[in-house]
């Protein structure tokens, strides 16, 4: 019986294709694309202010509000900001760790450091929010640290958002890096030096363009990640608001499911965005 | 492999000119009103039950953290066990954090009764979630402090909604070695250039609105504010315009009390609005926090048991409704949670005696300088007629702006 089903999935290979990827299709065309395309549609209706309830009338209220107030806008920019400097952030500090990881370190020594980078992943990202909490405290160890050399703590606030996210997502930047940068052939690097060029040179003309890719998909992951996030905000970031706190203030304390389908959507647009002009860039061909 | 790439090319070209399409006719926005129902409401007219079956063995629980505890948090406190012991009911517990949580829950129609804060009650009342109780098959009624019964947020029309259960009021704490000299005056945290800028901290909700309004109506008597729930545009106006220009000097808004709590510790805040249980638990740690009610007053809440229209066990509603007014349980959430029993002989029966005292229990003069949350709505709760006021939809968009 085994062996007849075996010969006639063989024969037909398309079939074979087909049940392999029944369930991954299932799940991202009806749990993914299907609660997407749920959203979208959810954001041209409205709810009624009183009890909450959703009423399935189409129009483009809430794309007015949403495009009208200036506070939208400037929700939309901070969040964009600080998105955009934790992803400089992460690389920044990135790029050197990745490097000495894939050029220099043993290979014993590789290892650790990759389980180093992935270990704080084991750990609850609502401890490690609460953990800076503590630590950029007024009274806390940063205030302890730096207070001799005559600086303080940020406190809550945006800078204290943009480092604590550029530490919740720097492993997700280091590893895309530390594998574009293994896969760079140290000839290349060589060639380039024996050329006369120097390491500045070398740096800027061979391995950065060589790397950009990974660059590219690191900052995917930190930008996607920073724009749609409103916990560590909440918990650091004084009396800041993001993107994610209006979409979870319209759900959790107005009721108002639609207003907060729009707003979910101006991330999904910027994302959009992002990916257009990386594809522009060609990175994401060299992935 | 090129082949594909260029199909997903010119298939992602589709996708974005499609969603580019959609975005311009966002844009250009419609010329239709807010669409919204507005105005104020009438409650569905809902019988409420004539009298008491047999209890059906089960209740689903919608409570405060804290409000219906079965020995799952701490052994040591548990009042559901001996109420599912006394009348065979077996109850399933939900907790939710906050108002609005609660008005979403309530709409699946899974549970049977709701601890309902003013700011949720009215909501659930006007959908039709909850029914009109019946006080005489909740003998332990009584006994609850007149003051708290047949108000605007458990009651409508004279028909009572639901059973006071326990009430407090937002207190204005501070740091005592750090705030001289003691605040009596909610100027501390919405006077421009108060000495405390940057280390203020205020409620994150948009019910919180209220608190500048309250404040409007001592310092700004021309508004004409009578209640700080019912706003019209010009006294709503002033009252964000308040709040925008707080929010320059605030260094956190809480909705976690704990989060507060920890603030006010290590000196992040020093001054803000609190519950009386953030005050004790701070002060508990060894921290010199005290609290006092403003010479303005305060807002606060007053929560009402309710029963869910729906149910389908309203004599275990109803049995659990005596019982967690009753003296000892009353006694037991109000010493567990931080807050003034409804049942006046619960008094009797806190662990600490002075737990009355210290919460201002039963004395209705000190309630009556407490402006409870209410959901605000169209027509205006003061009793004007010629004003449209606010509702809570255009409340939380400002909250938004607010935060700006």
């Amino acid at each position: 019986m085994r062996r007849a089903v075996s010969a006639f999935l063989d024969r037909k290979p398309w079939l074979r294709l087909a049940i392999l990827l029944s369930a991954p299709m299932a799940w991202l065309g009806l749990a993914y694309l299907g609660a997407l395309a749920a959203l979208f549609v959810t954001a041209f209706w409205h709810a009624d202010p009183f009890t909450g309830k959703v009423i399935a009338d189409w129009s483009l209220d809430n794309f007015e509000t949403l495009v009208t107030e200036s506070v939208y806008r400037t929700i939309t920019l901070r969040t964009l900001g600080i998105a955009l400097a934790v992803t400089v952030l992460d690389v920044l500090i990135a790029f050197p760790m990745a490097f000495y990881m894939a050029k220099f370190a043993s290979r014993r020594a590789r290892r650790l450091l990759v389980i180093a980078v992935l270990t704080p992943l084991w750990a609850s990202y609502l401890v490690k929010a609460y953990a800076w909490r503590t630590m950029l405290s007024g009274n806390g160890i940063l205030h302890w640290l730096l207070t001799p050399f005559g600086l303080d703590t940020p406190g809550y606030g945006l800078a204290a958002t943009v480092i604590t996210l550029s530490y919740l997502w720097l492993p997700y930047m280091i590893l895309p890096l530390y594998a574009g940068l293994e896969r760079l052939p140290d000839s290349l690097v060589d060639a380039s030096g024996d050329l006369g060029a120097r390491p500045a040179r070398t740096f800027w003309s061979v391995v950065v363009p060589l790397t950009f890719p990974a660059i590219v998909a690191g900052s995917i992951f930190t930008f996607s990640l920073s724009l749609g996030d409103y916990l560590t905000v909440r918990i650091v970031g004084g009396a800041s608001q993001m993107l994610g706190n209006v979409v979870y203030d319209n759900v959790g304390a107005a009721n108002d499911l639609p207003f907060a389908a729009t707003v979910a959507t101006v991330p999904v647009l910027i994302m959009l965005g992002y990916l257009a002009a990386v594809r522009r860039t060609g990175a994401l061909e060299n992935l | 492999m090129s082949r594909a790439c260029g199909a997903n090319r010119r298939l992602g070209k589709r996708v974005l000119a499609l969603l580019g399409a959609s975005l311009l006719i966002a844009a250009c926005g419609t010329e239709s009103g807010g669409g919204a129902t507005q105005g104020g409401f009438t409650p569905p007219d809902l019988p409420a039950l004539r009298k008491l079956g047999t209890p059906e063995g089960s209740l689903n629980v919608l409570a405060w953290p804290g409000y219906a505890e079965n020995g799952s948090t701490d052994p040591s406190v548990d009042w559901v066990t001996p109420f599912e012991k006394d009348t065979g009911c077996k109850v399933n517990v939900r907790t939710f954090g906050t108002s609005d949580e609660s008005v979403t829950l309530m709409k699946t129609g899974d549970y049977d009764v709701v601890s309902a804060s003013g700011d949720a009650s009215l909501r659930l009342v006007a959908a039709g979630d909850v029914e009109p109780v019946n006080t005489r098959l909740v003998p332990n009624y009584a006994d609850v402090f007149d003051f708290l019964k047949d108000k605007p947020w458990n009651s409508v029309g004279g028909k009572e909604y639901g059973i006071p259960h326990g009430w407090g009021a937002n207190v204005l704490s501070y740091r005592s070695d750090l705030v001289k000299p003691a605040p009596t005056s909610w100027s501390a945290v919405f006077e421009p250039k108060s000495p405390y800028q940057g280390r203020i901290t205020a409620y994150d909700s948009p019910i919180y609105i209220a608190d500048g309004a309250l404040y409007l109506m001592r310092h700004q008597p021309d508004l004409g504010i009578k209640n700080p729930y019912a706003l019209d545009d010009k006294q709503f106006q002033a009252a964000v315009d308040l709040l925008e220009q707080q929010r320059g000097m605030v260094s956190e808004y809480w909705s976690d009390y704990l989060k507060e709590s920890q603030a006010l510790k290590n000196g992040d805040a020093v001054v803000g609005t609190a519950w009386q249980v953030t005050v004790n638990i701070t002060r508990s740690e060894g921290s010199p926090v005290e609290s006092v009610l403003p010479s303005e007053g305060a807002t606060g809440w007053s929560d009402t048991w309710m029963v869910a229209t729906k149910s389908t066990h309203k004599t275990c509603a109803y049995k659990w409704l005596d019982y967690i007014v009753s003296p000892r349980a009353n006694a037991a959430v109000a010493e567990y949670f931080g807050e003034s029993p409804a049942n006046r002989k619960a008094c009797d029966l806190t662990a600490d005696r002075s737990h009355c005292d210290t919460y201002h229990a039963g004395d209705a003069g000190y309630a009556a300088r407490i402006w409870y949350w209410t959901t605000p709505i169209a027509q205006c709760l003061d009793g004007r007629t010629n004003v449209r006021c606010k509702d809570y939809g255009e409340w939380t968009r400002a909250w938004t702006e607010i935060k700006g």
